[in-house]
């Protein structure tokens, strides 16, 4: 019982913390600001993915925390190398 | 300005090993737990798809030297092969057989052909996603 009150709080806060970064992502003055809100929003996804997991005690989410990690972190890089070198994917590289 | 991404080439370096682990793990608890050969395959494409962005399609297609629409190919054959079992041995189509087999270090391990299946889905899966990406960033 005290467990499901305390998740309750951790699932609220995530929550609020989600609708901040939106804020973020719809205000961004540039890109950059909306790409690292975007890749907290995907952290924050896996914190209340755990919280769920323990919320409904089945353990059968976890491969979904590793993957929505990683896919973050894909997309990320992806989106950092489209603003710095305006190519995602290259044919040969220069260095 | 010359770039250097010494950063991002040695954390790729180990994290595309731990992904293809990982897809590894689906691939083979798709049986028991959630998991499987289509999100087993969609893994393994996010690792290469990573070691893309790291270096060049020139460098990994060195590296690896597959032909992408070949291995669909082969993911398909292997999704037939398995329905055809179950026509050799007198049942209908993509009846799965399973067996249990003394392997010499694991002990009794059941083997079932759905795996095989499972194998094909991974490889067309894997075959067609890496086909679309390098299409795509090939084309200027």
């Amino acid at each position: 019982m005290i467990l499901k009150i305390a998740l309750s709080i951790g699932l609220l806060l995530y929550s609020i913390s989600i609708f901040l970064y939106l804020y973020r992502i719809l205000k961004g003055p540039t890109t950059s600001d909306k790409v690292i809100a975007l890749d907290s929003i995907g952290m924050n996804l896996v914190a209340i993915v755990a919280l769920l997991s323990m919320f409904f005690d089945t353990n059968a989410y976890l491969d979904v925390i590793l993957l929505i990690a990683l896919l973050a972190f894909i997309g990320t890089v992806s989106f950092a190398k489209f603003i710095e070198k305006g190519k995602v994917i290259e044919r040969e590289r220069d260095n | 300005m010359k770039t250097n991404d010494v950063l991002l080439r040695n954390v790729t370096k180990v994290v595309a090993f731990i992904i293809f682990l990982f897809s590894l793990h689906l691939f083979l608890a798709g049986h028991y737990n959630p998991g499987g050969g289509f999100v087993a395959g969609l893994t393994s494409a996010g690792a290469i798809t990573l070691m893309l962005l790291a270096y060049d399609t020139k460098t990994i297609k060195s590296m690896l030297n597959i032909n992408t629409i070949m291995l669909t190919g082969i993911g398909l054959l292997f999704a037939l092969g398995t329905g055809l079992i179950g026509i050799l041995t007198g049942d209908a189509f993509l009846t799965h057989k399973y067996t249990h087999v003394d392997l010499p270090i694991l002990g009794d391990v059941a083997l079932h052909t759905a795996t095989l299946f499972d194998l094909g889905v991974y490889l067309v899966v894997v075959g067609v996603t890496l086909t679309i990406i390098q299409t795509i960033g090939e084309s200027d």
